[in-house]
C-alpha cells in the first residue's frame, strides 16, 4: 500500500521541552504542536482566531494540503474575504495532540527509538486544548478573539470556553455536542475493531513492517463516512445507480464486485484516507472523542462549565445531522442560557448531514461572517 | 422601526440587560444595543428569521416563549419584552411568570380583544370577528389566547404583578388618549402596552 509517507514532510511546529501532563495522569516528556497561521496578527495581538479541526482534519485549513494535494479543507470558510477573513483576522490552526501531521502522536518515536504505537497514552479533548493553549501562549496571544470548529473541533471550542474563559472572546461550536453519545461511541468502536482485526495492524507496531492496516482503517473510514452523510444526501447523490456497465436483471446477478455506485464511492473514501492517516492516531483520537463529557467535568451540570462566562457564543447545527443532532446543540445552548451567557443558536436547514459544515452552505457562511463581525464590533476590532 | 417597538425602546433604561422574546428581525435589540448601550438578546421561533438576524451580528437564539424561558436563571435580565406574542403562546400565564422570574420587569404588548369593532362584529354577525388587527379567520389564526385590556388587568392582580405603566395604542402603535380610563381604553384601544414588575 502506498502510504504517501506523511512523516517525510516537514510540518511547521512549536516544541515544548517541558512536555505535557495529561488527564490520564501520564506526563508526555516532550510536546510538539504542528500548526499553520494565515493573515497578520495586529499590533494589539487581539485579532487571532483559532480554528479547531475535526477527527480526520489537520492544520492545513487554508491552503493546499502538502500530502494529498487537495484544496484546503475549509476553503470556503477560511481565506481572504471569506467568513473567517484572513485579511482581517490572524488565523491559527494546529494539528491536535495525538494526530499524525506533525503534532505529538502515536507514530512519533519515544526515547528508545521505537514508535509509541498503542502505548501512546490515552488523551482527552481537554489535553488537546491544553496543547493548543501552549501554542497560543507561545505565539504571544493573551486572548483569542474567537475559537471556531465543527464536530470534534466544536468539542474543543466548548472545552476552550470552559477551561480558559478569560482567554476567549467569542466561541463558535458547530455541529457538535457536549458529550459523545452511545451511538457515536458505538460507531467509533466498529471502526476501531476493524483496525484491530487487520493482520497488518500488528498490535500497533506496523511502522517497522512497511505495511499499514489499510483494509481495517479503510473499513473504519467507510463506516464513519456513512455517519457524516444523510439518507437524503445519499439518495440524491447515488440512489440505486449502478456502477459502469453493471446490469441488474435475472440471470445476471453478481454477488461481488462493484455494482452500486455508493459502494465504490465509499471504497474510494476508505482507500484515499489510509494514505494520509495513521491508524494509531485514529484509535487515539476516536477514544478522546468518546471520553468527552463536559458536564461530567462539572458535577454533571453543563451550565457550570460556563458559569459566569463573558464569552459570546454562536451554536450552529444542521437539520439533517444525525451524528450530532440539533437536540444536542440545543442542549448546549440551553446550558448557556442557564449560565446567562450571551448565546446565538441557529439550525441550518440542509440535507447534507453532518458533513454540511465542510460543504457549500451559504447560510452557515453568512451566519459565521455576521456573528464574527458583530463580535468584532463589541471587541473594538472593526476597521 | 415599528412605532410600538419605538415606544418599548423608550421604556427600557440605558445599559439594561434585555431579553426580547419573539424578536423577529431583531430591530428592537439592534436599537437597544446601538442607541441605549444595552446588552440585548433575542429569542425567535422562525428559523429563517433567526438565520438572518444572527447573520447581521445580533445575538438571537432559536426557541419559543413556552419552552425556553425556563432555562434562564432568576433575575438574569432587567427587562424581558414580549411584543404582540402573548395571545399566541400556549400558556400565557406561565410565560408571564417566567418573564417576571428571569427579569426584574416585563414589557408586554398585545392586541386588545375588547375593542369596540370586535365586540360589535361578534354581537351583530354572530361570527368570530375579523379586523385589521385580528386579520385571520378563526381556523387559521395563531392567536389562540386573545384577551382584553381588562382581562389583563385582572390577571396582573391575580398574579400580584404591579402595573408600573400601561397605555393603549392604535394599530400603527401610536399612543391613544385613553390612559385615564381603562374601560374606555378597553373599548377604543386596538393594542395595549404594559410594563410590569414583580410585586
Amino acid at each position: 500500500m502506498d502510504q504517501g509517507e506523511p512523516q517525510e514532510i516537514q510540518h511547521q511546529s512549536a516544541r515544548f521541552a517541558e512536555g505535557l501532563l495529561l488527564d490520564c495522569g501520564e506526563h508526555l516528556p516532550e510536546l510538539v504542536v504542528a500548526y499553520r497561521t494565515y493573515g497578520a496578527l495586529n499590533a494589539a495581538r487581539s485579532n487571532a482566531i483559532l480554528v479547531c479541526h475535526a477527527l480526520t482534519g489537520d492544520q492545513y485549513v487554508g491552503e493546499t494540503h502538502p500530502v494529498t494535494g487537495k484544496s484546503a479543507w475549509w476553503d470556503q470558510v477560511v481565506g481572504p474575504g471569506r467568513p473567517v477573513d484572513t485579511d482581517q483576522y490572524f488565523v491559527i490552526c494546529s494539528n491536535v495532540l495525538g494526530g499524525c501531521m506533525g503534532s505529538t502522536g502515536p507514530s512519533d518515536k519515544r526515547a528508545d527509538g521505537r514508535p509509541w504505537g498503542m502505548d501512546f497514552p490515552p488523551i482527552t479533548i481537554r489535553d488537546m486544548v491544553r496543547a493548543q493553549k501552549r501554542l497560543v501562549d507561545h505565539l504571544g496571544i493573551a486572548r483569542l478573539f474567537a475559537v471556531v470548529g465543527g464536530s470534534m473541533g466544536g468539542m474543543q471550542v466548548l472545552e476552550w470556553a470552559s477551561t480558559y474563559p478569560e482567554h476567549v472572546f467569542a466561541a463558535v461550536p458547530i455541529a457538535t455536542a457536549a458529550y459523545h453519545s452511545a451511538q457515536n461511541i458505538a460507531f467509533n468502536e466498529v471502526g476501531r475493531q476493524a483496525v484491530f482485526a487487520d493482520p497488518d495492524f500488528a498490535g500497533g507496531q506496523y511502522y517497522a513492517n512497511g505495511r499499514v492496516p489499510a483494509a481495517g482503517l479503510g473499513v473504519a473510514r467507510m463506516v464513519a463516512h456513512i455517519t457524516y452523510l444523510s439518507e437524503e444526501a445519499l439518495n440524491r447523490k447515488f440512489g440505486r445507480k449502478l456502477q459502469g456497465d453493471a446490469i441488474l436483471k435475472q440471470g445476471n446477478l453478481a454477488l461481488f464486485g462493484d455494482i452500486f455506485q455508493v459502494e465504490s464511492y465509499l471504497q474510494h473514501q476508505g482507500s484515499t484516507f489510509v494514505r494520509r492517516f495513521d491508524a494509531n492516531s485514529y484509535l487515539t483520537i476516536t477514544r478522546a472523542m468518546d471520553y468527552f463529557d463536559l458536564a461530567a467535568e462539572h458535577e454533571g451540570d453543563l451550565s457550570r462549565a460556563f458559569a459566569g462566562t463573558h464569552i459570546r457564543f454562536c451554536v450552529i447545527s444542521f437539520s439533517s445531522d444525525w451524528l450530532f443532532p440539533t437536540a444536542e446543540s440545543r442542549a448546549v445552548a440551553r446550558a448557556l442560557n442557564r449560565a446567562a451567557a450571551n448565546v446565538s443558536f441557529v439550525e441550518v436547514e440542509t440535507d447534507k448531514g453532518h458533513d454540511a459544515f465542510l460543504l457549500d452552505e451559504p447560510d452557515l457562511h453568512r451566519i459565521l461572517a455576521g456573528f464574527l463581525a458583530g463580535c468584532a464590533r463589541h471587541a473594538g476590532l472593526s476597521a | 422601526m415599528r412605532v410600538d417597538l419605538r415606544l418599548i425602546a423608550e421604556m427600557v433604561s440605558p445599559g439594561s440587560r434585555v431579553l426580547d422574546i419573539g424578536c423577529s428581525d431583531g430591530a428592537l435589540i439592534d436599537e437597544l444595543t446601538r442607541t441605549r448601550g444595552c446588552d440585548a438578546r433575542g429569542i425567535e421561533i422562525d428559523m429563517a428569521e433567526v438565520t438572518r438576524t444572527v447573520a447581521r451580528g445580533l445575538p438571537v437564539m432559536h426557541g419559543d416563549a413556552d419552552a425556553d424561558l425556563q432555562h434562564y436563571p432568576d433575575r438574569a435580565f432587567d427587562f424581558v419584552v414580549l411584543s404582540r406574542t402573548l395571545q399566541a403562546v400556549e400558556k400565557p400565564r406561565e410565560v408571564l411568570r417566567q418573564m417576571l422570574r428571569i427579569g426584574e420587569r416585563a414589557i408586554v404588548s398585545f392586541p386588545n380583544f375588547g375593542h369596540w369593532q370586535v365586540r360589535w362584529q361578534l354581537l351583530w354577525s354572530g361570527r368570530m370577528p375579523m379586523t385589521s388587527v385580528w386579520a385571520r379567520p378563526w381556523h387559521e389564526t395563531p392567536n389562540i389566547h386573545p384577551c382584553t385590556i381588562r382581562d389583563f388587568f385582572v390577571l396582573c392582580a391575580e398574579e400580584g404583578y404591579s402595573v408600573e405603566r400601561w397605555l393603549a395604542i392604535d394599530e400603527a402603535g401610536r399612543k391613544s388618549p385613553w390612559r385615564r380610563f381603562s374601560s374606555l381604553a378597553n373599548l377604543f384601544g386596538e393594542q395595549a402596552l404594559f410594563q410590569l414588575r414583580r410585586a
